[in-house]
């Protein structure tokens, strides 16, 4: 047999990922003076060399098209000024989907996992998401009592802009000063009072002020290309250089986790691991494990984490581990607004992404066709020109010359879009597994998906479409289809698309239908925690992100203790 | 830093733009010697520009006619230069040498334009017919629904030349600079200028 290279020092803990979850667990375990392993499996993030929130286009030879012009055949992962190694599809690290099913799995393989391509909503889970009054949906193991204290922390550490506004589908957090609305943004909140709709400040994790030693933002609006400032949150930068510092955090990078190893009491004992450089196979020891890989990626480890003590795969007795998948919905609109063409220019930047959203505005209003509910994300703005930025025009006008040159000009910052993003309830045709007949490129077997739809979300999808027609015509635009044709062409965007994905490891309080209890904890094996969004029972219609932070965050207080006490 | 002015170019360009950002925050400033530096390489690019370009991938026939196509996709106007000045023609080449895949929708479509040229034209290429004639062709194959159905390939190609001019004309200081675009600067507070507010909401049915 191969000799398996393992790490003399035992670890206190060994984490896996390093996104906002893995992000959270190595900042609180580190401050609570613990011996952490950090994996990821991608490399080491260099802002410096990596972001590009600063390059103008034609500032590279091909302009963001890709060295080999990806841009113009569909080929490019997430975009050349981007932050980096996100991916739809990863070579050699293949996924199967069921025959007949359609699912996309966006994946990271950098530090800061995707806490470097998010887009940086924070919004808290309300008190109705925790115990869902429908009973559609299972309770979760906690309430919004006990997360409160903790998306306050998450909060006041990531920062996250907002207002208190006292609503229940939006309850307020801890927030920097708000950002104030652009033009179209104003003109938004005119039509949502028409329409009885609120329309608030958003939350989003940019520094308006500057916090923790991050620098206040500077407002270049190009948060999704990665900030070298850290005025943008991201995992790496706020939460594991700093942990780094401390001399408590070693990082193994290019580290694919493979499977959780265990002792005869059942306990965890080392990572194994793959270190791609090598492709030699290695193991992190350790006294406890948080696994934060992702979602899906969490649930794989688990399910490949096969013995005869844990025949079904890790902390899987209940069989649970990979059902409940859940992304959210979504369906996106455009419109031309003819109000806001040939405004007078200014310089909209601001924060990447929306200054005011639209929270569920809906609740228990008993007239709904179906359950649960969405929030509203708006786009528009005199956004910096790209490759694309204008073949709707082209396609739309055709023709050439001066005539198309003006209607250009004319049109420029005169879009608006809007994009619903809403609660999925969990159903039984909708999970991964282990595909036995597929490994990737590192030997460890893959996943394969299966996702369906209910008539709730396709209906929830078409009154996303109703709304969103009613506040461009309302805004006196016209409706000029799909934002995102592509990937919303069934009228629902393609499950995963939203890159939500959550509920496959789930809690609760009875082991017999969940996987881990309310501190993330695997009720079958004490030191094995689970910090992403797959503990999470529901599909909330707030993006799971900051609900991550606040998780991870009181896991890893509670294993910290529970450690200093023995119990781990 | 690199004495090579070819290898440090893009480099300096890279630092430039992060040091005007993060100069409003005092942490860094542009070095005397890197502004010179900077300059000389503008300069040599300048002047390169003004010489003689010479394509990678394509003839210097096929250039000459996409350079043509570009000037009348984007013209000059009286606001503007236009796609020619913001060298477009130089971006599409730059990708045909980059991607085969790019190079044979330019070669093959630039053949079918003279081949159709020469059928109309007393066997002139594009590049060689009257004006008039050249705007008469792309009238047939710069709108979807009025082209006649044999010339779905130049329609198609048309397209293809269409997007990536804008493309390079808009992504360029030129383009940028037409549609009024401020943006990607470092700014120590956001405002929005009630001017614009005003702007709008008046035109809208909300006002």
């Amino acid at each position: 047999m191969l000799q398996v290279i393992r790490t003399p020092q035992v670890f206190d803990v060994a984490v896996i990922g390093s996104g906002a979850g893995g992000g959270t667990a190595v900042k609180v375990l580190t401050g609570e003076g613990l011996n952490v392993a950090l994996l990821e499996a991608g490399p080491m993030l260099n802002p410096a060399q990596d972001f590009k929130e600063h390059v103008l286009p034609h500032q590279v030879d091909h302009r963001g098209a890709g060295a080999h012009a990806e841009l113009y055949f569909g080929r490019q992962q997430w975009g050349y000024f981007a932050a980096p190694n996100g991916y739809w599809d990863i070579a050699g690290e293949p996924y199967s989907v069921a025959p007949g099913d359609e699912f996309r799995w966006f994946r990271s393989r950098i530090l800061g996992g995707r806490t470097n391509h998010y887009g940086r909503i924070s919004l808290r889970f309300s008190d109705y998401d925790f115990q869902p009054e429908d009973g559609l949906s299972d309770p979760w193991p906690v309430t919004y009592r006990d997360m409160s204290p903790y998306y306050d922390k998450a909060e006041g550490f990531i920062g996250v802009t907002g207002t208190k506004e006292g609503l229940r589908t939006a309850p307020d957090g801890n927030f920097l000063p708000a950002i104030p609305p652009r033009v179209h943004e104003v003109l938004i909140q005119k039509a949502c009072g028409k329409l009885h709709m609120p329309c608030i400040p958003s939350r989003m994790a940019m520094l308006t002020q500057s916090i923790h030693g991050r620098a206040a933002c500077h407002y270049c609006g190009q948060c999704g290309r990665g900030c070298q400032t850290a005025s943008a949150f991201s995992s790496s930068q706020a939460m594991i250089f700093p942990a780094m510092k401390t001399g408590k955090l070693t990082v193994f990078t290019g580290a694919m986790a493979r499977e959780l190893v265990a002792d005869a009491a059942g306990k965890v004992t080392a990572v194994s691991y793959v270190d791609k450089a090598t492709r030699a196979e290695r193991q992190v020891r350790c006294r406890a494990v948080v696994v934060a890989a992702s979602a899906c990626e969490s649930a794989r480890l688990l399910l490949n984490s096969k013995s005869p003590r844990f025949p079904a795969g890790m902390a899987n007795a209940s069989g649970v581990v990979g059902r409940n998948l859940t992304d959210s919905t979504g369906f996106s609109l455009s419109g031309y607004i003819p109000a806001l063409a040939g405004m007078p220019r200014y310089n909209s930047d601001g924060i990447d992404g929306m200054h005011v959203y639209v929270p569920w505005w809906l609740l228990g209003n008993g007239r709904n066709a179906f359950p649960r509910g969405y929030h509203i994300e708006i786009g528009g703005g005199f956004n910096m020109p790209q490759l694309g930025s204008f073949h709707g025009p082209c396609a739309r006008h055709e023709g050439y010359g001066k005539p198309l040159k003006d209607k250009i000009r004319e049109e420029y910052g005169a879009f608006v879009h809007f994009a619903g993003r809403g609660e999925m309830i969990p159903n039984r045709d909708t999970y991964c597994e282990i595909d036995r007949e597929r490994v990737d490129a590192w030997g460890i077997p893959v996943l394969k998906f299966h996702f369906k739809w209910s008539e709730n979300e396709i209906r929830q999808a078409h009154h996303m479409r109703d709304t969103f027609t009613s506040l461009i015509e309302t805004m006196g635009g016209r409706v000029m289809g799909p934002s995102n044709p592509g990937r919303e062409s069934a009228g629902i965007s393609v499950g995963g698309a939203i890159i939500h994905e959550a509920g496959t490891v789930r809690m609760g309080r009875d082991p017999k239908t969940s996987a881990l209890n309310q501190y993330c904890q695997a009720h079958e094996v004490k030191n094995l925690f689970v910090c992403d969004a797959a503990p999470f029972v529901s599909q909330p219609d707030k993006n799971v992100t900051l609900s991550i932070v606040a998780f991870a965050w009181r896991a890893s207080e509670y294993l910290a203790g529970e450690m200093r006490k023995g119990n781990v | 830093m690199s004495d090579d002015p070819d290898v440090s170019r893009r480099e300096l360009l890279l630092r430039i733009g992060a040091a005007v950002s993060l100069a409003a925050m005092g942490e860094r400033v542009l070095a005397a010697q890197d502004a010179q530096h900077v300059h000389h390489a503008l300069a040599q690019e300048k002047a390169s520009l003004e010489g003689l370009y010479r394509p990678k991938a394509l003839t210097a026939h096929e250039y000459a006619t996409i350079e043509r196509l570009s000037g009348i996709i984007v013209p000059a106007d009286d606001r503007s230069p236009g796609a020619v000045e913001a060298g477009a023609a130089r971006f599409i080449d730059f990708l045909c040498a980059a991607s085969d895949e790019m190079k044979a929708i330019y070669t093959g479509g630039l053949a079918w334009l003279d081949d159709e040229m020469r059928r109309r034209n007393h066997g002139k290429n594009f590049l060689d017919a009257p004006p008039p004639a050249q705007t008469a062709l792309l009238d047939l194959i710069a709108w979807r629904d009025r082209a006649p159905a044999d010339l779905a390939a130049g329609v198609q190609f048309f397209a293809w030349v269409r997007n990536m001019v804008v493309d390079a004309y808009y992504t360029s200081p030129m383009g940028m600079k037409d549609l009024g675009y401020m943006g990607n600067s470092a700014m120590a507070q956001f405002s929005v200028p009630q001017e614009a507010i005003d702007y709008a909401v008046r035109r809208s049915p909300l006002a």
